[in-house]
């Protein structure tokens, strides 16, 4: 077993603001997977929220200090060296200040001197590593892991691997990707196709898989977040998908705001279901469809996995 | 005859007639269309230092014009009138008013960074969008963009309690631009989630709003926030040289208040 594989079986878990509220789906099912992976999540203690995408329009080293707060936490307070954030806002955030704490001295400056005054101890670049809810899975269990334990086959389903903005770009906060075979492509992201793929989906081949959902401006600037919105909806029905899956509570929940918006303001009506890939996931190891919160999803899929046979 | 980029001239200086004689020469029909040529004198030459200045704007300098910023753009596809390349260009040149004609859309940016992955450059023009709506609304030519408040509102539930509730941001929003919470789309969505939900889950998300997360021992970290946040505003403001007129609308309230209270 790979030194990767081993670290990565306990982890600190930064659930972040959304998962605790519109994403609590999100929260639920990631949970439920750990657990029937028999992978251990130790929530980062009185965590904060990480700036999101807003922040850093006030100023971006506060967003830096947000983020290596939790940091911080996580490796001086839990003693751990892996940070697991399956929010792609948080994901990135943490990232960034890692980055930003490793290349920038005015940065560490700013996250010294808060830090000070709010009493911690100040984050070192390097003492922890972030990693995304699909990094945790691929690498703790990986496909032929999860092949050995689905249970419900996905039998085919098809799928549109939707990845949205902040988990690829900008390119320069993720030295570890677009390293070559094995690793995750910016350009081309797949780990999420490979894992529901081991699951048993037929992954249709999508175009918009990084393409912007306008979450920045889901509500002050709504009607660009819908046509934004309606176009991957339109171009993952026109690849043949049944269903969206989303690894961000942020797109996840434009995806089902604007499908709505859409509908009932351009009268532009899409079928495709969209579901969070850990709730896909957790349905192929068995779990049931409450249990992983298909339920709390504004859009309605439950009929569906019934149809299918899958809860 | 068609006109490249025809959208990046201004239609009062197109001039299109039917009937058209040069010198003689009868030239109606496929050459009878002209732009009509114009000089630009107002130059700001503080605008891409300015600009600079901000949160974002550093690397404006390193622009070459080479366009993938405004090819691969995610707001540009729907609407052609987004042109990160045109303002960067626009305001490297000092050209204020030109600018200035596209004031209201650049705010739309939507953070995507496809145009920070394309810019061989490193310019960073998502950050060059951000900094140059806050320079327009520091400069009083926009007034605070919805996507201001909304960050402001954001910013401000963080320094106070460390942590985000949902339900209590939009509420904020929706009150500080002054939009009902009851637009239909809502609605429908509100409507969704209660055929999905079983009441007892709704209640506890209902009380969420009134035990509202918030992080333990938060107070000197908000403060420390707040404090950098005020000196950052401060540098800023010195910067766009705006720190005198603050401080005689400061003196000119004061003394309103002096002779009102007398
Ligand atoms: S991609 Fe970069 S260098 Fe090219 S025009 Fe845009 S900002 Fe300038
Ligand atoms: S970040 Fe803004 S300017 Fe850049 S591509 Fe996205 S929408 Fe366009």
């Amino acid at each position: 077993m790979s030194e990767k594989n081993e670290k990565y079986k306990k982890v600190a878990y930064y659930p972040g603001c959304a998962l605790e509220g519109t994403g609590h789906a999100y929260n639920r099912s990631t949970k439920q997977v750990g657990k029937a992976l028999g992978l251990e999540l130790d929530e980062v203690k009185n965590w904060n929220c990480c700036g999101a995408m807003e922040v850093k329009n006030i100023d971006p080293k506060i967003q830096t200090y947000l983020s290596s707060r939790v940091l911080s936490i996580a490796a001086n307070e839990m003693g751990h060296d892996v940070v697991m954030a399956p929010c792609n806002g948080c994901y990135h955030n943490l990232k960034k200040a890692e980055y930003d704490l490793e290349k920038d001295e005015k940065s560490k400056e700013v996250v010294e001197r808060i830090s000070k005054k709010a009493g911690h101890k100040t984050y070192e670049a390097g003492e922890v590593e972030t990693i995304h809810a699909l990094d945790w899975i691929k690498d703790a269990i990986g496909e032929e892991g999860l092949k050995e334990r689905v249970k419900n086959n996905l039998n085919g389903m098809k799928i549109a691997n939707y990845y949205g903005c902040m988990y690829t770009r900008p390119r320069h906060i993720f030295p570890e990707k677009d390293q070559g075979p094995g690793s995750e492509s910016t350009l081309e992201p797949h780990f999420m196709d490979d894992l529901l793929e081991a699951a048993g989906a037929e992954n249709v081949d999508f175009p918009l898989k990084t393409a912007c959902c306008g979450g920045a401006h889901t509500l002050s600037d709504s009607d660009t977040s819908t046509k934004l919105v309606l176009n991957i909806l339109k171009a993952a029905e026109a690849s043949g998908a049944e269903v969206i899956a989303t690894e961000c509570p942020t797109c996840h929940s434009g995806l089902e705001m604007h499908q709505i918006r859409a509908e009932k303001k351009y009268g532009e009506k899409t079928n495709v279901k969209i579901l969070y890939f850990t709730q896909l996931l957790g349905v192929a190891l068995g779990l049931n469809a409450k249990q992983v919160g298909v339920h709390e999803n504004v859009s309605h899929s439950m009929e569906f996995l019934k149809e299918k046979g899958l809860t | 005859m068609p006109i490249h980029e025809e959208h990046l001239i201004r239609p009062e200086n197109i001039k299109t007639k039917d009937n058209l004689v040069i010198d003689g020469i009868d030239v109606s029909g496929h050459w009878s269309t002209f732009i009509e040529s114009r000089v630009v004198t107002d130059y700001n030459e503080e605008m891409e230092e300015e600009i600079a200045a901000l949160p974002g704007g550093e690397f404006i300098h390193r622009c070459w014009q080479c366009g993938s910023c405004t090819n691969s753009c995610t707001v540009n596809a729907i609407n052609p009138e987004f042109n990160p390349r045109y303002w960067i260009y626009l305001i490297r040149m000092g050209m204020e008013s030109e600018l200035l004609r596209d004031k209201d859309i650049i705010w739309q940016c939507v953070s995507c960074n496809k145009c920070t992955y394309a810019c061989p450059r490193d310019v960073f023009p998502e950050g060059v969008m951000k900094a140059t709506s806050h320079w327009l609304e520091l400069k009083g030519h926009t007034e605070k963009s919805p996507s201001m408040h909304f960050d402001e509102v954001f910013a401000e539930q963080i320094i106070e309690t460390g942590k985000i509730e949902e339900g209590r941001t939009i509420r904020n929003f929706f009150k500080r631009t002054g939009q009902s919470l009851t637009q239909d789309w809502m609605i429908q969505m509100v409507k969704n989630l209660i055929s999905n939900l079983p009441v007892k889950l709704l209640i506890s998300m209902g009380l969420a709003n009134v035990l509202r997360p918030k992080t333990r021992n938060w107070a000197a970290a908000g403060a420390a926030i707040s404090e950098y946040a005020e000196e950052k505003q401060e540098e800023q403001r010195e910067a766009l040289g705006l720190t005198e007129l603050v401080e005689m609308a400061k003196q000119e309230t004061e003394s309103l208040e002096s002779k009102a209270n007398s």
